[in-house]
């Protein structure tokens, strides 16, 4: 084993809280898993099973619709949930936070509601080079709609967004900008508090891709004062099927519903039918009351370990990776921004990513291969892929060193 | 040998190999030792459809029997392009099409692999098989005196 560098922040208990994840006591091939695929989804706490469990056993109901005892106390949990989410993010009203299936299904929604409510033919929708397809491709639907067009900021080399070029893009024909706040497929952090004044100081509203943000460091919609902010459930230690969208609330009131159906209405004639208020416009449908309960519950989980505390303690594991991975020869790191968080995206000599990562496999580590649902970034770099380590709170400094003997090891056997 | 026996020996080799580690040691040195196709026929046509990564393959007709060449960006794929060529290569149009394929489940291959290797695995296999079938189509026509 390596020498552990000197831990500056003992951030955080991080044998106790891998007790806490039933599946980190699992093997893979007899060995001891080494889950390094947090980027892709996180493992769930106990106390996130729990709470499910607890819900179907004691709660379940459908809410916002019963007189009786169980559907009142469903809702009331249920909308506990979105106020533990709104001083999550320190939103001004827990109306603001409207409960989704995911990342994806919150861009889909502002992007539909937008576009129909705000997008004319010849405006211009902004993303950034290094997104998701999450975040394009909606966009470009919504664009392919309204006759508008879709342009990207550009990044350089290193995986960084090049501001001067995006200064340039702004112009008066910019209607919204849908960027990433962290990249999952490089770790770049990029400057948004920046690149929304800049924007703001033209009337353009921001949307964060904050998908790969909130597990990792604090995050204050207020005071980025972002306009839209969205992630997934499960990827924050809570279930599959959540997710949120966070909307200023003068936003939230202008845009057009997105779904039709039941709860988001308020009367319902053949004429005409009258939309419901915030959160409920853009919550058709009976919701997934569990998921959002059991996300509120791994919401709690990491505000009581802080989230300060984790990004402390994963800014040393990125750090620790970073020093280690470095010297194995050959291995070159794809993205090389000065800020980053939570992944390292890595290429070893011309080996295909994806046998590296079966033979990392085989040796119990879980790493993601391919293109991270960012095609354009490997098209960038003109790559196929990438190998992509990526972390959370119950990640350790062996972890890293048995990625790293692993890859050692597999090298050897394919060079 | 005939496609059977070649199977048989594959399987047998296998078999002497204890963990998976060794396999993949095996296979990779195997994808290592792949005669190279011709770069001519690394094109989009000689794209085989389904591998995650990128595999061409290639049939000449020698002497009444399918030669193939085949060549992958990923070596352990390469590897597996590799046993799939040392069983059929060889072999006439008829028997290919006729042959009973067991050694990739006998070996442990589509349930060790990841699933989109095994996949891949499975697209070449009927790659190899289509071909087949063409040519022997081919010659039968030409038997019958007709044109395709
Ligand atoms: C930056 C980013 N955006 C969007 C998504 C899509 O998230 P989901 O599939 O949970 O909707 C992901 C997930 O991989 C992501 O990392």
């Amino acid at each position: 084993m390596q020498h552990v560098p000197d831990i500056t922040v003992p951030a955080i208990d991080v044998e106790k809280i891998r007790k806490d994840f039933p599946l980190l006591q699992e093997k893979v091939y007899g060995l001891p898993l080494v889950y390094l695929d947090n980027a892709a989804t996180t493992q769930k706490p106990q106390i996130v099973l729990d709470t499910l469990m607890h819900y179907y056993i004691h709660l379940n109901s459908n809410v916002h619709r019963g007189v009786h005892h169980l559907s009142q106390e469903a809702t009331a949990a249920y909308e506990d949930s979105r106020k533990t989410v709104a001083s999550f993010l320190n939103a001004r009203k827990s109306e603001e936070i409207i409960f989704t299936k995911g990342t994806t299904d919150s861009i889909n929604l502002v992007a539909y509601s937008f576009g129909r409510g705000e997008i004319k033919p010849g405006d211009v929708v902004l993303v950034s080079a290094m997104e998701h397809h999450s975040n394009i491709v909606p966009w470009q639907m919504m664009c392919e709609d309204r006759g508008a067009e879709l342009k990207v900021i550009p990044m350089d080399e290193n995986g960084e967004l090049i501001m001067s070029a995006f200064t340039e893009l702004l112009t008066d024909k910019v209607k919204i900008i849908a960027l990433t706040y962290v990249s999952n497929s490089l770790g770049t952090v990029n400057p948004v508090r920046d690149i929304i004044a800049q924007a703001h100081a033209r009337n353009i509203p921001v949307l964060l891709d904050a998908a790969q943000a909130v597990q990792h460091m604090p995050v204050d919609v207020q005071e980025l004062d972002v306009d839209f902010l969205v992630f997934s459930g499960h990827k924050i230690y809570g279930p599959t099927g959540t997710g949120v969208l966070y909307g200023k609330e003068e936003w939230l009131d202008r845009l057009p519903p997105y779904q039709g159906g039941g709860d988001m209405i308020k009367t319902v004639t053949f004429a005409k039918t009258i939309y419901n208020v915030l959160p409920y416009k853009f919550e058709a449908g009976t919701p997934d009351i569990s998921g959002a309960i059991a996300l509120a519950a791994a919401i709690k989980y990491v505000q009581q370990i802080g989230v300060e505390n984790i990004q402390a303690w994963e800014e040393q594991l990125v750090e620790y990776a970073a020093q280690q991975l470095q010297q194995i020869e050959g291995l070159r790191f794809i993205g090389n921004a000065k800020h980053r968080s939570g992944a390292i995206s890595f290429l070893v000599d011309d080996i295909h990513p994806y046998d590296l990562g079966e033979l990392l496999d085989k040796q119990g580590i879980a790493i993601r291969t391919g293109h991270h649902c960012a095609e354009p970034v490997m098209g960038f770099f003109c790559i196929p892929g990438t190998v992509r380590a990526s972390f959370a709170m119950y990640t350790t400094f062996e972890d890293i060193d048995r990625l790293v003997a692993g890859i050692k090891k597999a090298a050897a056997m394919l060079r | 040998m005939t496609i059977k026996e070649k199977q048989d020996e594959l399987i047998s080799d296998f078999s002497f190999l204890e963990n998976w580690m060794d396999k993949y040691e095996h296979i990779i040195q195997l994808g290592k030792e792949l005669p190279l196709i011709d770069e001519k026929y690394k094109t989009p046509d000689h794209l085989i459809k389904g591998c995650q990564s990128q595999v061409w393959l290639h049939t000449d007709m020698q002497d009444g029997k399918l030669i193939f060449t085949a060549d992958s960006d990923a070596v352990i794929t390469k590897g597996l392009v590799s046993l799939m060529i040392t069983v059929f290569s060889g072999h006439t149009p008829k028997e290919i099409a006729e042959s009973e394929i067991y050694f990739i489940d006998a070996i442990g291959l589509s349930s060790h692999l990841s699933p989109t290797r095994s996949n891949g695995l499975l697209s070449m296999l009927k790659q190899v098989k289509l071909y087949a079938i063409a040519y022997e189509a081919k010659s039968q026509s030409q038997k019958n005196g007709k044109e395709l």
